[in-house]
C-alpha cells in the first residue's frame, strides 16, 4: 500500500519547547489510523505539525501526490467559538469553502449534500438552531457534519469523540469507517484505547517521540503503554 | 415651534446640523459593524486601543501641516499600523500575548500624540483632536468620512465570509485556505481607516463609543451577525441623531452628547432587549417560577 504521508526523524514544537521529537514513520493511503499517548505526548501537536501550524524544527514531513491540498481537519471543540452567533446550517455549510470560496453563492447540488449531512449526523432538524444552543454531542455531530461537505481524500481529527456518550461515539464512529471503506486516510487523535482497539487498524503511540507504530494490536502492548507514560512522566528522558 | 418641528427644525435651519448629522451618520455605517466583529473576535478594547495609537500619527500631521485633514489621516494610518504590527511581532517573538504588547505599545503611542501636540498646539488644538468637532464639518471632512465609510462597508462585503470563519474557527479557515491572516491585516485596516476619519466627527477618544456602544447594543436584539451588523449601523445613527438635538437644545458638546444617547441605548437594550435582555429574563423566571408553583399546587391536589 502506498504512503499518503511520511515524516522523516521530524521534530516539532516551539522555540522554547520541543513536543514531538525525532518521528518516522508514514501514514498508509486509505488508512484508519489512532493516534495515541498519555496527556502531554504530542498527539495534537503532531497533527498540527502536520498542517504546517506547528514549526518543524528538523527532519521533513511529505505529502504524497496532490494529498497536500486535499486534507479536511476537525479541532477540538474548544478550539472555536461555539458561542458564535451562527445557525448551525451556516456552520456545517462551512465545509464546502473549497467549492464555494468566498464569494460564490450556494448551488442547488450543494444545498442537497448539505442537507445530505446534515441527516448523516441526524441533525437534520437542527439545521435553524443557533449553534450556541447545542449540546456537546450535537456541536460534534456538526463537525462532522461539517466535514462531510468538505469531501477530502485525508481526515485529520484532534480528539472527535472526548466527552461524548457511547451512543453518539458509536455513530460518528460508524461515519469514520464508512470514510475508511471509502478509501480515505483517517487520522484521529483519541483516549479511548478500547475503541481504538476495537476500530482502529493501524494505531501510533505517541510519548513525546513515537513508541510504537503499527497494527493497533501490536502497538497497544503493556510494555508499550508503560514505556510511553514513563517516557511522557520524565523518567527515561 | 411644536414637538414635531423640534425634531427636525434644527437640521432644517442650519447647514452646520446637516453637515454633522451627515458626518455622523456615515461614521455610524462603518463604526457599528466594525465593532460588531471586535466583540465577536472578543477585541473590544482593541478599538479604544487603537484610537489611542492614532494619536501620534494624528499629532504629526498636525506638526506637519496645520489642521489638514490629509496630512492628519495618513499620519493616524501609518502609527496605527506600526502599533499593531510592533505589538504582533513582540507576541510572535515573545512569550507575551498580544493584548498585553498592544496595551504596551497604544499607551506609549498616546504619551507620544499628547507631548507632540502639546509641543505646538494649545489646549484647544489637543481638545479638538481629542474630542472631534463635528459641528464644524468641512466639506473635506464630509468627504473623507463619506468615503472612508463607503470603502469600508464595500470592503466589509467583499471579506465578510472569511471574516466570520476567521472569527468563528480560525483553524478551520487555515486549514482550508491562506485568506486568514489577509483577512485579519484587512480588517485592522479598516478599523484604523474608519478612527482615522472618525477623529475628524467625533475626536480620538469619542469614535470608540460611536463604534462599540450601539454593537455591545444590537447583541441584545438580533441574533445573526448580518442583523447585528445592520442594528449597529442603526443605532450609531440614531444615536447621533438624538445627540446632536440634545446638543443643540441643552447647548452642550456634541461628541459627548452623542455618546453619552449610544450609552442610553445600550442602557436600554441590556435592560429591554429580546436576545437576553434583563427584563426578559427576569420575566422567563417569573413564568417559571409561576410554573412551578402550578406543578407544586397541582402535585398537592392530586395526593388530597
Amino acid at each position: 500500500m502506498s504512503s499518503v504521508i511520511e515524516l522523516d526523524e521530524i521534530c516539532l514544537g516551539w522555540r522554547d519547547k520541543m513536543a514531538v521529537r525525532d518521528l518516522s514513520g508514514r501514514f498508509l493511503r486509505g488508512s484508519l489510523t489512532a493516534v495515541v499517548g498519555p496527556n502531554g505526548a504530542g498527539k495534537s501537536t503532531l497533527l498540527r505539525g502536520i498542517m504546517g501550524w506547528v514549526s518543524l524544527l528538523a527532519g521533513r514531513i511529505r505529502f504524497c501526490g496532490r494529498s497536500g491540498d486535499d486534507v479536511a481537519f476537525m479541532p477540538q471543540q474548544g478550539d472555536f467559538d461555539a458561542s458564535f452567533p451562527i445557525t448551525t446550517r451556516e456552520f456545517v455549510a462551512m465545509g464546502a469553502w473549497r467549492r464555494v470560496g468566498p464569494w460564490r453563492g450556494f448551488s442547488f447540488r450543494e444545498r442537497d449534500r448539505l442537507e445530505e449531512a446534515l441527516a448523516a449526523v441526524g441533525l437534520a432538524d437542527f439545521g435553524r438552531r443557533p449553534l450556541a444552543t447545542l449540546s456537546g454531542g450535537q456541536l460534534q455531530r456538526a463537525l462532522f457534519a461539517r466535514l462531510m461537505l468538505h469531501d477530502a481524500d485525508i481526515y485529520m481529527l484532534d480528539e472527535p469523540f472526548s466527552a461524548l456518550d457511547r451512543a453518539t461515539t458509536e455513530d460518528l464512529m460508524a461515519l469514520l469507517e464508512a470514510w475508511h471503506a471509502q478509501g480515505k486516510t483517517v487520522i484521529a487523535v483519541l483516549h479511548d484505547l478500547d475503541l481504538v482497539r476495537k476500530h482502529f487498524p493501524q494505531t501510533l503511540l505517541l510519548a513525546g517521540q513515537g513508541v510504537a507504530w503499527g497494527p493497533t494490536e501490536d502497538v497497544l502492548t503493556p510494555e508499550n503503554l508503560h514505556l510511553a507514560r514513563h517516557l511522557c512522566a520524565g523518567d527515561y528522558l | 415651534m411644536n414637538g414635531i418641528e423640534a425634531l427636525y427644525l434644527p437640521f432644517a435651519e442650519f447647514g452646520f446640523m446637516r453637515r454633522a448629522m451627515a458626518g455622523a451618520f456615515a461614521l455610524s455605517l462603518a463604526a457599528g459593524p466594525l465593532g460588531v466583529f471586535l466583540i465577536l473576535r472578543r477585541m473590544s478594547l482593541m478599538g479604544d486601543a487603537m484610537a489611542h495609537a492614532i494619536l501620534p500619527g494624528v499629532a504629526v500631521g498636525f506638526l506637519t501641516a496645520g489642521l489638514s485633514i490629509t496630512a492628519m489621516t495618513i499620519g493616524g494610518m501609518v502609527t496605527g499600523l506600526v502599533v499593531a504590527l510592533l505589538a504582533a511581532a513582540v507576541s510572535r517573538l515573545t512569550p507575551q500575548r498580544e493584548d498585553a504588547s498592544f496595551a504596551a505599545f497604544y499607551l506609549m503611542s498616546l504619551g507620544v500624540g499628547v507631548l507632540l501636540i502639546s509641543l505646538r498646539g494649545g489646549n484647544m488644538e489637543l481638545i479638538h483632536v481629542l474630542f472631534g468637532s463635528v459641528l464644524a464639518l468641512d466639506d473635506a471632512a464630509l468627504m473623507l468620512v463619506s468615503s472612508a465609510s463607503s470603502v469600508t462597508l464595500l470592503a466589509l462585503a467583499i471579506i465578510y465570509r472569511p471574516l466570520v470563519l476567521e472569527c468563528l474557527d480560525p483553524l478551520f479557515l487555515r486549514s482550508e485556505s491562506r485568506a486568514g491572516p489577509v483577512v485579519h491585516a484587512v480588517f485592522l485596516m479598516l478599523l484604523v481607516l474608519t478612527l482615522v476619519s472618525g477623529f475628524q466627527v467625533l475626536g480620538t477618544l469619542m469614535v470608540v463609543g460611536i463604534m462599540m456602544l450601539p454593537a455591545a447594543a444590537a447583541r441584545f436584539w438580533a441574533i445573526s451577525v448580518v442583523g447585528q451588523m445592520a442594528i449597529a449601523a442603526f443605532g450609531g445613527a440614531f444615536s447621533s441623531y438624538v445627540g446632536l438635538l440634545l446638543s443643540y437644545y441643552a447647548n452642550v458638546p456634541a461628541s459627548p452628547a452623542i455618546i453619552l444617547c449610544a450609552g442610553i441605548v445600550y442602557f436600554l437594550s441590556v435592560t429591554f432587549g429580546l436576545q437576553g435582555g434583563l427584563w426578559q429574563a427576569a420575566r422567563r423566571a417569573h413564568a417559571r417560577s409561576l410554573r412551578l408553583s402550578r406543578n407544586r399546587e397541582r402535585d398537592v391536589l392530586g395526593k388530597q
